[in-house]
């Protein structure tokens, strides 16, 4: 379990140009960080940066309450952005199974749980292919509830989903918090559930 | 279930699903087989001396063919995020790819090279070793291949990289396994050819993940 995540003097550069530098950050257990800012200012980067995918200019991430930052990111973060990993000439019942026991869950009471709360249960004969971006977003969501890990990394998690989802998807946070979970999500609405601000960008 | 066999099933299934796993690269296999006599005429006598090493090259060249989406994919549509954030580290997680890759192509390639060899002319005694050189030529392609697509991660046309990358590396168990056969079809034995072979597929096997690892890594940052 990871009880808190500090982020300190962190620069992250792509390519020539450097999105931010000096940007520190803490979290504690149970609550959430919502990170704001412009197109291209960072917020993306510095969520990959916290899942260990780009290696920051200069500072760090400490993960309290792990061994050390190796073991966090294997067991205990969630990253989802766009960019799912779903693969589209697969069945979603194929796609669920698969993320959730890659990311050491996927208990047959697990999987039941994510298919009633994400109403996936008619998509799941279906290829990923044929679902639309709200449908294939739901069911990435899926392996937040089939695999438990303590940080959620959520990329405008709200992009694609209908009003009601929204609303499911904020219960589903609220109930991780609840559980003593972390949640740094990249937003450009305000996130429905009680979060701390931070603006990305120089 | 391990994480590994989790992964190595999902590798074959998705090997299998794009395209009809080693179908493709069969049929690829089988039409050089017959253009082969076509262009160079279809008497024995001149086929038979050339028919092992053509069986032996081509199955490198069909080896060649899947390998630019071993990475691509995974790397386009955050496959490779999901992977990097799983339990085990990138260079099993390659060398897990590279395995599911000569499963689900390489080995069943490996099984048709005798069939072409002996179709081509080649002496019958032979076949057992060359699908010996066959199988193993067949993991070290798979792996050695692996180095060239994680490279070309990102860039444009990047089949024909793979193949500018990859076809030096693949001269000196091309040399090996040609070595064999020649010496087997002289009647020399070609364990010896076998052994380094082997040897040089091992070395493939333990250190390109390490590679293959560190350009992925490099891609996505």
């Amino acid at each position: 379990m990871i009880i808190a995540v500090e982020g300190r003097s962190l620069a992250i550069r792509r390519g020539e140009r450097l999105l931010f530098s000096g940007l520190d950050f803490d979290l504690e257990a149970g609550s959430a960080l919502a990170l704001t800012g412009a197109n291209g200012s960072g917020k993306t980067s510095l969520l990959r940066a916290i899942a260990g995918l780009i290696r920051p200019e200069s500072g760090e991430v400490f993960f309290r309450g792990a061994a050390d930052a190796g073991v966090a990111r294997a067991e205990q973060i969630h990253l989802l952005g766009h960019a799912d990993g779903l693969k589209g000439a697969r069945t979603a019942r194929d796609e669920l199974v698969f993320q959730a026991a890659w990311l050491g869950g996927g208990e047959a009471d697990r999987l039941d749980r994510a298919i009633e709360r994400l109403a996936l249960a008619p998509l799941l004969s279906l290829e990923v292919r044929r679902l639309s971006a709200g449908q294939r977003r739901r069911l990435a969501l899926a392996r937040l509830i089939t695999a438990p890990r303590s940080l959620w990394l959520l990329d405008e998690p709200m992009a694609p989903l209908d009003t009601a989802r929204r609303e499911l998807l904020a219960g589903l946070m609220q109930d991780h918090l609840d559980g003593g979970g972390l949640i740094i999500a990249a937003v450009h609405d305000p996130l429905p559930i009680a979060a701390q601000g931070l603006e990305v960008g120089t | 279930m391990s994480a590994a066999m989790v992964l190595l099933r999902r590798e074959l299934g998705l090997a299998w699903g794009r395209g009809g796993g080693p179908l493709p690269a069969l049929a690829f296999y089988a039409a050089i087989t017959l253009l082969l006599p076509l262009a160079a005429g279809s008497d024995t006598d001149r086929l038979a001396p050339v028919a092992v090493g053509v069986a032996w090259m081509v199955l490198a060249l069909a080896c060649l063919l899947s390998l630019d989406r071993l990475f691509e994919r995974d790397y386009e549509d955050g496959g490779l995020d999901l992977l990097m954030t799983g339990p085990l580290p990138l260079e099993l997680v390659c060398a897990i790819k590279c395995l599911a890759q000569w499963l689900a192509g390489g080995a069943p390639l490996a099984l048709a090279a005798p069939v072409a060899a002996v179709l081509l002319g080649a002496d019958i005694a032979l076949a057992p070793l060359i699908l010996a050189c066959a199988l193993v030529g067949a993991l070290a392609f798979a792996f050695i291949g692996g180095i060239g697509a994680a490279l070309a991660l990102g860039a444009r046309r990047g089949g024909l990289l793979v193949a500018a990358i990859v076809l030096p590396l693949f001269c000196p168990p091309v040399i090996f396994g040609g070595a064999a056969l020649y010496a087997a079809a002289l009647g020399s034995g070609g364990v010896s050819g076998l052994m380094l072979l082997s040897g040089w597929t091992l070395a493939a096997v333990a250190l390109s993940p390490l590679a293959m690892a560190a350009a992925c890594r490099n891609a996505l940052s």
